[in-house]
């Protein structure tokens, strides 16, 4: 039997996320098919037609899904699903949404945000923020998973030739409408992709001295995250969030810029490979995670180490 | 309008967690239990919502082993006005969950439910998108914001790009994420007001649901340990090392 990715997209161009959930469905046995499912997505479809080892691209293309409504996109997902052997998405906010939707329909248990495939019913998943690695067989018919992206190794993403069919759209079933995005713009990369990121806690002590690190950032073509009492102090917004309940990261280069450490954070940027700390209380249990400690005043470091990166 | 609040005990958020000797699972004996966060945030909602009258009564309700009462009793002492506990020795999950809640929302007819995004023992983040396809609701996940407009909720949802604002038609269910509120403490005198609050005790054979587990746990282990880092003197060496070192930036 196939497996199914669910795309993610905004229906101009294909998430990076959906390169990562294809590797996961690559370790499967089956071949692979994707799922576009948008308005006004035929660029969507092509370019993940182009995914090397993709077998076919279905697209259902139909307003009620041009905005991720998961009422909507659910009942498609319920309607091919007895095809496939595993439906998989990204465990990003739009996987997370849908996915145990389209799961309670089919009457299957999900599991949630693998970082591994054991086999083709048995997979690794973090429990407790990270602080447990559960191994977990599905007993159901259909696989309903979600993939952690940091923990697959995007696709590339051209040098396939996949066909893409078309599929009827399944209706608005009226229950949500979409009134509008707030989408957050910027010129530095994006924070669960990016190689390096460099994140504020609630040592920056105010919004107005995040430029401190965005000057860094852009030294280093780096993206900026933050802890959730940053975000919650509002000195930035929610998307920036690394954490169990925010984005989770793995970038080559992690550097913690007055952020205390506590497990909730740590579950977000654990894997990153190399970390750097930098906080004034050297008993910060951060600095049990970091490669580099820098014991200091974040006011004197950063704009330090700006002048040093030249 | 009716609002149900599914409410979890997990291991305290303060508690670094240990996995078992024997890979079973994690050491739950002896370890602080509290009422999940997020479930706490939901448990605020629902009663500012009756505080500012739009909702007539809050109702907790919650599945697993006894001790649970506990978590109930605390959201009877935040002001929810009684309680439903689902007794269980089963190893619950989302989807047997979110079937016993269908079963009290349609023994119940609560105009909304409100309930956490996530469980921060299993880290599933399912149960309410569930309960909301078997019911056939409109569903609001990771919401940071709750407004009542008549017949329709306007919520807005933390989404990775941003914040996503939604109309909803009620009844619905809302997930709710961290910044929809700051929860209450719950004062002693409502402590003691909350034991005498009801407390109505059911079972999964009695609301006629099989909660049977459809994934097998077969082990549990430890997350691969960081090696021990070394402190840098200053930001010249720091740097030094981030280019020499681990090669990580030019
Ligand atoms: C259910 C739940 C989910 C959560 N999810 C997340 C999550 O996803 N992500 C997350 O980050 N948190 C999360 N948290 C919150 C988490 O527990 C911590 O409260 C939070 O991470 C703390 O943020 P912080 O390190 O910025 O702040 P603090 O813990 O206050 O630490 C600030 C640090 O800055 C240092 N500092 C202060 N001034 C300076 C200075 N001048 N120079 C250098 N250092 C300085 C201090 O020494 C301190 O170590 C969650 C909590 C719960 C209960
Ligand atoms: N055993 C339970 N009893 C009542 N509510 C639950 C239970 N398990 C989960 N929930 C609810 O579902 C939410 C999400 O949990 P989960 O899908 O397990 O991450 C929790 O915040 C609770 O509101």
């Amino acid at each position: 039997m196939s497996i199914l990715v669910l795309a993610e997209h905004d229906n101009e161009t294909l998430a990076s996320a959906t390169f990562n959930t294809v590797a996961a469905a690559s370790q499967l046995s089956g071949d692979i098919e994707i799922l576009v499912a948008g308005s006004g997505t035929s660029g969507v479809a092509e370019a993940a037609a182009r995914i090397p080892g993709v077998a076919k691209v279905l697209n259902a293309d139909s307003a009620e899904y041009g905005n991720d409504i998961a009422e909507n996109i659910a009942p498609l997902i319920v309607q091919l699903a007895p095809n496939y052997s595993h439906v998989l998405a990204a465990a990003t906010t739009f996987g997370k949404n849908v996915m145990p939707r389209a799961s309670a329909l089919l009457d299957v248990q999900q599991v949630s945000e693998i970082t591994s495939v054991e086999s083709d019913d048995t997979f690794i998943r973090p429990i407790y923020a990270g602080n447990a690695m559960a191994t977990v067989q599905s007993t159901d018919a259909i696989k309903m998973v979600t993939v952690r992206m940091t923990s697959f190794e995007a696709v590339a993403d051209e040098g396939g030739s996949a066909s893409i069919e078309a599929v009827s759209a399944t209706g608005d079933v009226g229950l949500s409408a979409f009134v509008s995005q707030e989408v957050s713009v910027s010129d530095r990369p994006e924070l669960t992709t990016a190689r390096i990121v460099i994140s504020g806690g609630r040592g920056m002590k105010s919004g107005d001295n995040f430029p401190l690190i965005e000057s860094v950032a852009d030294k280093l073509n780096a993206a900026v995250g933050a802890s959730r009492a940053a975000v919650d102090a509002g000195y930035v917004s929610n998307d920036f969030q690394v954490g169990q309940t925010g984005k989770v990261v793995a970038p080559d280069l992690y550097i913690a810029v007055g952020i205390s450490g506590a497990i909730q954070h740590l579950a977000g940027m654990k894997d990153s490979k190399v970390i750097v700390a930098i906080n004034n209380d050297e008993e910060a249990p951060i600095f049990q995670v970091a490669d580099y400690g820098l014991v200091a005043d974040l006011f004197d470091a950063v704009p330090a180490l700006d002048a040093e990166l030249g | 309008m009716k609002v149900l609040v599914p409410v979890k005990r997990v291991i305290d958020a303060n508690i670094k967690v240990r996995v078992k000797a024997d890979n079973s699972g994690v050491e739950t004996n002896n370890v602080k239990m509290a009422m999940n966060p997020f479930c706490e945030i939901a448990v605020e909602e629902a009663v500012r919502m009756k505080e500012a009258g739009t909702a007539e009564e809050v109702i907790a309700v919650t599945a697993g082993p006894t001790q649970c009462q506990e978590s109930l009793r605390t959201a009877l002492a935040m002001g929810a006005d009684r309680a439903i506990m689902i007794e269980t020795d089963e190893v619950l999950e989302p989807l047997g969950v979110a079937k016993l809640l269908k079963a009290v929302v349609d023994n119940e007819g609560p105009g909304l439910v409100i309930m956490g995004k996530q469980a921060i023992d299993g880290d599933n983040n399912q149960t309410g998108q569930m309960l909301s396809a078997l019911l056939g609701w409109s569903q609001g996940a990771f919401v940071s914001k709750i407004e009542t407009a008549g017949d329709n909720l306007n919520i807005v949802r933390e989404v990775d790009a941003g914040l996503q604002s939604l109309t909803l038609k009620m009844p619905a269910v809302v997930t709710v994420d961290l910044r929809l509120n700051e929860p209450r403490y719950a004062s002693l005198p409502n402590i003691m007001k909350a034991k005498k609050k009801p407390m109505d005790m059911t079972t999964p054979a009695d609301l006629g649901v099989d909660v049977s587990p459809r994934v097998n746990v077969i082990s549990v282990n430890e997350p691969p340990a960081r090696e021990a880092g070394v402190i840098v003197p200053d930001v010249a060496t720091l740097v030094d090392k981030l280019r020499n070192e681990a090669k990580v930036i030019s």
